[in-house]
């Protein structure tokens, strides 16, 4: 059933892989879950709060409860929108942040996942498309808010896009291969990548942060000037699958940053997941403590810092990388 | 042939439950659990509070254009950069020069599009 890798396929192991993408989605859908529900209560315990307490033990079930909010609301579609590519928008960001999530290994032997022999190129190929469906939807929504929001937006993750494209070059050249499992190897044999890319790890940090709209960067949803950013007149589940493809990429970034910088499943001791779940958890923990402690950064800050600060970095980086490889 | 083919079955797979996920929820779980009372007055676009003035399909400020046209040739350059540092370590100093005679001149291209205050927002 699971020797799909290996073999050609038949009618049982497609149905494995079947298994496999819905246990990844359920997967998925709990750690989004979970990760919105950790991002209230840090931020709550770092603001001397307490944060969600009353749903469940804890507050544990606070974000299941807000789903089902959400699901029991009215579907509002505005009259002057765009009805056809409003209603696109929102499925046009969500599928690719979870079709990246086939690429990432979150153990050794790939069980539920793809072993893609382009892997990273994958994920930054597929992570474009979802700035069609914002930009689509902001524009469709008729709204100045959202058209602004969905603007800046696009141009925010265009030009991040770059420098994170470009710190990921770096990895590639130290392990000798775009295959995610096989630079997971590669760093199990030699030392984990954020010691000796520490450049491209300082700059694949703020341009993932960049990626994923989050503060500082978080101008394409700016509350105090563009409300709601480009899902300002999206009500019900068509909002919830926007933020819903927010917190995806914020897990599927994470597996990309403790793949490409921390190893991966790699580790001594604990099982391969284990490590991975922990990278995981580090990362996006590193994100809600930086959103609870940075302020927003200026518009005009925004486009000159990935262009005139993070390309040349990652350029240098680049280059001392292929210099020391072609003399070491 | 299956070794290289079988993974990007799976991603179909994905793509598929990616699509099923949202399409199920919004038009055939959603409609017999919200209400639907659509009114006027709902449907008007927000803004603010107060009926919104014109029309948000209008000629817009084209800044943004520059940067997508830098996009393009900085991410075709990317692009060409993962095959080469994939098989880096087969080709040796050879292709580490042309790299860097490529880089070079992408640099030019960067310096003079700082220089023309593209990167620049006013």
């Amino acid at each position: 059933m699971w020797n799909w890798a290996t073999h050609p396929i038949s009618g049982l192991s497609f149905l494995g892989m079947v298994i496999g993408a819905v246990v990844i989605l359920l997967l998925t859908l709990l750690v989004v879950m979970y990760s919105i529900y950790w991002q209230r209560k840090l931020i709550g315990w770092i603001q001397l709060r307490i944060g969600p307490n009353r749903v469940g033990p804890f507050g544990l079930f606070q974000t299941a409860a807000d789903v089902l909010k959400l699901l029991i609301k009215e579907d509002v579609i505005p009259s002057k929108a765009d009805r056809v590519l409003f209603l696109i928008a929102p499925i046009l960001a969500f599928v690719p942040a979870f079709t990246v999530l086939a690429v990432i290994p979150m153990s050794q032997h790939h069980v539920f996942t793809a072993n893609v022999s382009i892997g990273a190129l994958f994920y930054l190929a597929l992570s474009a498309i979802t700035i069609h469906g914002v930009m689509l939807g902001g524009w469709a929504s008729n709204n100045k808010y959202a058209l602004i929001g969905g603007m800046r937006s696009a141009a925010q993750m265009l030009s991040y896009e770059i420098p994170l494209g470009m710190s990921v070059v770096g990895v590639v050249l130290m392990a000798g291969s775009i295959n995610l499992n096989d630079i997971v190897i590669a760093q199990s044999r030699s030392i984990w990548y954020f010691i000796p890319q520490i450049l491209g790890f300082i700059v694949f940090m703020i341009a993932s942060t960049a990626e994923l709209n989050r503060t500082p960067f978080d101008l394409p949803e700016a509350e105090s000037e563009l409300v709601a950013g480009y899902h300002t007149e999206y009500t019900g589940f068509r909002f919830a699958f926007f933020m819903l493809t927010e917190y995806v990429y914020l897990f599927a970034m994470a597996g990309l940053f403790a793949t490409l910088f921390l190893g991966g499943w790699s580790g001594p001791f604990l099982p391969g997941w284990l490590w991975f779940a922990l990278k995981v958890f580090l990362y996006i923990s590193i994100q809600f403590w930086i959103q609870a402690t940075m302020p927003r950064m200026r518009v005009d800050q925004l486009m000159t810092f990935s262009w005139k600060v993070l390309l040349p970095l990652a350029l240098f980086n680049l280059v001392i990388t292929a210099v020391l490889k072609a003399v070491v | 042939m299956f070794q290289y083919w079988n993974p990007y079955l799976l991603v179909a797979i994905f793509v598929v439950l990616g699509v099923f996920l949202p399409v199920s929820s919004i038009w055939v779980i959603g409609p017999i659990l919200r209400p639907n009372k659509p009114s006027a007055a709902k449907q008007t676009t927000y803004e603010s509070g107060v009926d919104p003035i014109g029309d948000a399909h209008v000629r817009y400020n084209a800044r943004y254009y520059l940067f997508a046209l830098l996009f393009v040739v900085f991410d075709v350059e990317t692009l060409f950069l993962y095959p080469w540092a994939a098989s880096f370590h087969k080709l040796g100093l050879f292709a580490l020069v042309e790299m860097l005679i490529f880089l070079f001149m992408l640099v030019i291209g960067l310096v003079y599009a700082w220089r023309k205050k593209v990167l620049e927002w006013n």
